[in-house]
């Protein structure tokens, strides 16, 4: 073998070992996550740090599916997430077009006002949106949430949805105008189906957002019965601080959504990043 | 007479024009009234909280007390000492993360056999919610559970198989390594766009031209991601150090405060105190130093531009 | 079909100013093509027409009734795009009848029209398809046919041909003629193509920095050009263009060039004037006798044959100059050979303000008729 040939073998080599410790870093975690949730309780003493335990079960998730309060959570975490991401998408695609195809006056501070939502710390906002929240009934109800995680998300999604619409020609909807139509019309017809794909990514944006969110529903919500899944999970933890076959479990049904979620909007995720990392 | 009827636009055309002009107004504004309502607003109300003795349990609290708050806060060495923490979460999280996505970014940029496959499996921690992510390490640092502390003990880096969670001394690394694991995606993503822009062309030409591996790397990739790299970076610590979630679901501040951050130590004096006239004191010197930061950040921009 | 009257109209972005008052009334039926070097606002004006921009100052009407405020779709317009903006999502059946649903004009009726222009234009066999799977000539029908399914006020086309390539442009103008001579539609038509300017034109509007510089049917813009931008606009390859003096010895008008003189026609300008003296190409015979007065020696500096003639680039009069012939041409690079422009088509121009220099006879012999 010529030193060239060995050269490039090292690179290989050198190449694939630190990608699979990189995967093994990214997955260990999930994979841990998952084995606890299947070992039976009374092995987890025994055999906690055992690589896979000796018997496994499905127990912890039917008593997490049915003797918690977790079912409850769950759709909780779904209405919130839907209609914040179906709310954020409609507010987003009406500003995004704004900022993509009219120039007006005030433009300038309206997208500075929103770089600079995605610089402030949000738990500044924490106090006084409770105390403001309180009065009108918002707190402990699913709609002062979704109304909250609208105006937080708002922003960035508006810089997606931009870069979106900037990547369809005005022709079309001024052809559409020519053709007879109202610009909102064009709007609706012309230029929103050909989103399509943005809206998708925006939606699956904001919908794990606000699955993920924790502060603002602990703080909003006290109630059992309106709590979310984040809420729901950690005050389960610091209650039965000893139950992990039920806790990871329930740990394993939070991820499924946003996963799923993560699987849409992945083919968009560099636009979305340099979207955000570079405008905002 | 004809001349001057057209000069002036009838009371059809001025309604038309105003409309014309109303138009962006009209797509931009909920979005507008959605940021006033929700973040403006209220971020104006809770810097007026800052001058306020506002305890929530209190029915006699509410009076304006000046600048007390800011007072006590001199004092108060909980707060200094969130703000040491601050800085190191801020610095640690963010180097590592830099440097692990940098080296992720920099492998998966050439296609090779697989690399589809590495780079969806790569990219699952960002997918995790973040407060998930925290639970599952704190499980993971649960010597009961959790392999981390053996194979610590293992290696020789703890003295016996304990939570560090629970030692003051080192408990700020739990959220930092979840922090980590989270974030490096981000990075990794970022960078590799970064990467991907740059034309191929340049490094044929450089290779035509003599250079090696490591002078294309610092010679081209280097300059090219420098303004990318900088204004990230930059922008992430503002992120990072505004994002209490880990802490608050992995230690809630604990042990003996010795993983506050300044963030975390707003929400728990807000959520667990009920002061919220203390807690909008700590955000209003937040947000004071996060502005001085930026202009810092916004500096270094320009300088950047200007370098380019 | 209507016409259409333009009357002052200004525009401007911002405080840049665009349009410095166009004044420009169209026949009803009328083909006019709008010509004019890149930026110089022929886009910003078919805008305005079709009602995509505010009208900064001065009016535009159709069929006489004043449209500045009404918007685009109240205007009854149509207009095919440089880009086509064919709507990718939809069907080219839907793409052509799209308007006349927004219309709501009765199913039955809207079908009949899109097969009818769809039948006109030879895709009818597409008209299922997606504009994505359609090439570039058959997309261009596309766009082409949703402005025709509605029979409107009049046609706007933005250099609708620009993105084809030569041939099928050629076919394409050929059937734009068609079209317009069956349907008599009013139409404004930007290009940058000298022949579809010349071929498809009633009258050619050029325009230059935002003003009209002459209107008329392409013949006189090419005969008469009223200034030196016109004269260098039109026509391919360009106009040459000389300095000279205009000089007057009794009843001998001529113009000096250099050592030369070259005898013309009396203009209506004082003795001695700096003027540019404009040749065509093809109004330059070479090969000419080198006893005739007006033939001018020339070195030759490149042979560019056509096909279609040649044409001869010559160092004379200490300046550049084309000429075409419609023989083959000979000549080795470096020869000398005469030359000689055709004096009844000499264009003369002041050169202090670009206007051109009339016949002082023919003038003369104009006025009273
Ligand atoms: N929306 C706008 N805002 C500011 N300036 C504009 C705008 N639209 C056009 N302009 C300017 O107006 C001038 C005329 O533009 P226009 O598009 O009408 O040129 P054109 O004659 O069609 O050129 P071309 O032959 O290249 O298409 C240009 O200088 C252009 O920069
Ligand atoms: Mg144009």
């Amino acid at each position: 073998m010529s030193a060239a040939t060995l050269k490039r073998a090292g690179y290989w080599t050198m190449h694939y070992a630190i990608i699979a410790l990189y995967v093994a870093f990214a997955l260990f975690p999930l994979y841990w996550l998952f084995k606890v949730s299947l070992t039976p309780t009374k092995l987890l003493y025994s055999e906690g740090v055992r690589m896979w335990p000796s018997r496994t079960t499905w127990e912890n998730y039917g008593f997490v599916l049915t003797n918690s309060d977790f079912p409850r959570f769950f759709l909780n975490s779904v209405i919130v997430s839907v209609s914040t991401a179906v709310l954020v998408t409609v507010v987003a695609s009406g500003a995004g077009y704004a900022l993509s195809r009219f120039r007006f006056r005030g433009k300038f501070w309206l997208v500075g006002l929103m770089l600079i939502t995605q610089m402030f710390p949000l738990v500044m906002l924490i106090s006084p949106i409770f105390r403001i929240f309180t009065p009108l009934g918002l707190t402990d109800s699913l709609l002062g949430l979704i109304i909250v995680y609208t105006a937080f998300n708002i922003p960035f999604a508006t810089f997606l949805m931009q870069s979106f619409f900037d990547g369809i020609p005005k022709d079309l909807e001024e052809a559409a105008m020519i053709d007879g139509a109202h610009r909102f019309t064009a709007f609706r017809q012309i230029i929103l189906p050909l989103t399509l794909p943005g809206i998708a990514a925006t939606l699956g944006f904001v919908f794990t957002a606000a699955w993920s969110e924790l502060l603002f529903a602990l703080m909003l919500i006290s109630k059992t019965d309106a709590s979310t899944f984040p809420v729901g999970l950690l005050t389960f933890v610091s209650k039965f601080s000893v139950d992990f076959g039920q806790m990871t479990a329930a740990g394993v049904l939070a991820l499924i959504p946003a996963c799923l979620f993560f699987f849409l909007i992945q083919r968009y995720l560099v636009r979305g990043l340099t979207a955000g990392a570079v405008k905002g | 007479m004809s001349v001057q009827a057209e000069r002036r636009p009838g009371w059809h055309g001025t309604r038309r024009r105003f409309a014309l002009r109303m138009e962006p107004y009209f797509y931009a504004s909920p979005a507008l009234i959605f940021i006033v309502a929700v973040m403006l607003v209220p971020l104006a109300i809770g810097l007026s909280y800052a001058f306020r003795d506002i305890t929530l349990l209190n029915p006699f609290s509410g009076g304006f007390v000046g600048v007390q708050h800011f007072v006590d806060l001199w004092h108060d060495s909980d707060f200094w000492q969130a703000l040491g923490n601050t800085v190191t979460w801020t610095v640690a999280s963010v180097s590592l993360q830099f440097f692990l996505g940098l080296v992720l970014a920099l492998r998966l940029y050439r296609p090779f056999p697989g690399r589809g496959l590495v780079q969806a499996l790569v990219f699952v921690p960002w997918a995790v919610p973040m407060f998930l992510s925290g639970l599952n390490f704190a499980w993971l640092f649960n010597p009961v559970i959790g392999p981390l502390p053996h194979w610590l003990y293992a290696v020789g880096i703890l003295s016996s198989p304990e939570n560090i969670l629970s030692d003051p001394a080192i408990a700020i690394w739990g959220p930092i390594v979840a922090n980590v694991w989270w974030g490096v995606p981000f990075f990794a993503i970022t960078l590799l766009a970064a990467l991907q822009s740059i034309p191929p062309e340049i490094y044929e030409a450089a290779e035509i031209d003599g250079a090696g591996t490591w002078r294309r790397f610092a010679d081209i990739t280097v300059p090219f991601l420098a303004p990318t790299i900088a204004i990230t970076v930059l922008l992430r610590a503002v992120w990072i150090a505004n994002a209490p979630d880990l802490i608050v679901a992995m230690t809630g501040g604990g042990p003996a405060d010795s993983t506050q951050i300044v963030a975390s130590y707003i929400f728990t004096q807000a959520f667990k105190g009920l002061d919220f006239g203390y807690a909008s004191a700590v955000a209003t010197v937040l947000l004071m130093l996060l502005l001085v930061y930026a202009l810092i950040v916004l500096m270094i921009r320009q300088s950047l531009l200007k370098a380019s | 079909m209507a016409t259409i009257d333009i009357d002052g109209v200004r525009k401007r972005f911002g405080n840049v100013d665009v349009l410095h008052g166009v004044d420009l009334t169209i026949a009803d039926g009328e083909f006019v093509v709008l010509v004019g070097p890149s930026g110089c606002g022929k886009s910003t004006l078919l805008r305005l027409i079709a009602g995509l921009e505010d009208i900064s100052r001065g009016a535009i009407r159709i069929d006489g009734e004043r449209v500045n405020d009404l918007a685009p779709r109240a205007r009854d317009i149509a207009m095919v795009f440089q880009s086509y903006a064919l709507y990718p999502h939809m069907s080219v059946e839907r793409n052509m009848d799209y308007s006349l649903r927004l219309r709501k004009t009765p199913a039955e009726r809207a079908r009949e029209a899109v097969e009818g222009a769809a039948g006109k234009l030879g895709i009818d066999r597409l008209l299922q398809r997606k504009p994505r799977t359609l090439s570039g000539g058959q997309r261009q029908r596309v766009a082409m046919g949703r402005a025709i399914v509605r029979t409107p006020k009049a046609f706007l086309f933005d250099e609708p041909l620009s993105n084809l390539d030569a041939r099928l442009r050629e076919q394409m103008r050929g059937e734009i003629k068609k079209m317009h001579q069956d349907l008599g539609a009013t139409s404004i038509y930007v290009t940058h193509d000298q022949i579809e300017a010349m071929t498809l034109a009633d009258r050619i509007v050029a325009m230059n920095e935002g003003l009209v510089q002459q209107i008329g049917p392409p013949r006189e813009l090419y005969e008469h050009p009223t200034n030196l931008f016109v004269a260098g606009f039109i026509g391919s390859p360009a106009m040459n263009f000389i300095d000279a003096t205009y000089r007057r010895e009794g009843q001998n008008a001529f113009l000096v060039v250099g050592e030369k003189r070259l005898a013309l026609d009396e203009r209506d300008v004082a003795d001695g004037t700096p003027v540019t003296l404009g040749l065509r190409a093809e109004d330059i015979a070479i090969d000419a006798d080198p006893e005739d007065p007006g033939a001018i020696e020339a070195t030759v500096e490149l042979v560019e044959p056509l096909g279609l003639g040649t044409i001869v680039h010559v160092q004379a009069l200490g300046t550049h100059i084309k000429a075409l012939s419609l023989a083959v041409v000979e000549h080795r690079v470096g020869s000398r050979i005469w030359i000689r422009p055709h004096p009844e088509k000499f264009h003369v121009f002041e050169e202090a303000t670009g206007r051109r220099l009339e016949r002082k006879a023919q003038f003369a012999a104009e006025l009273p008729a």
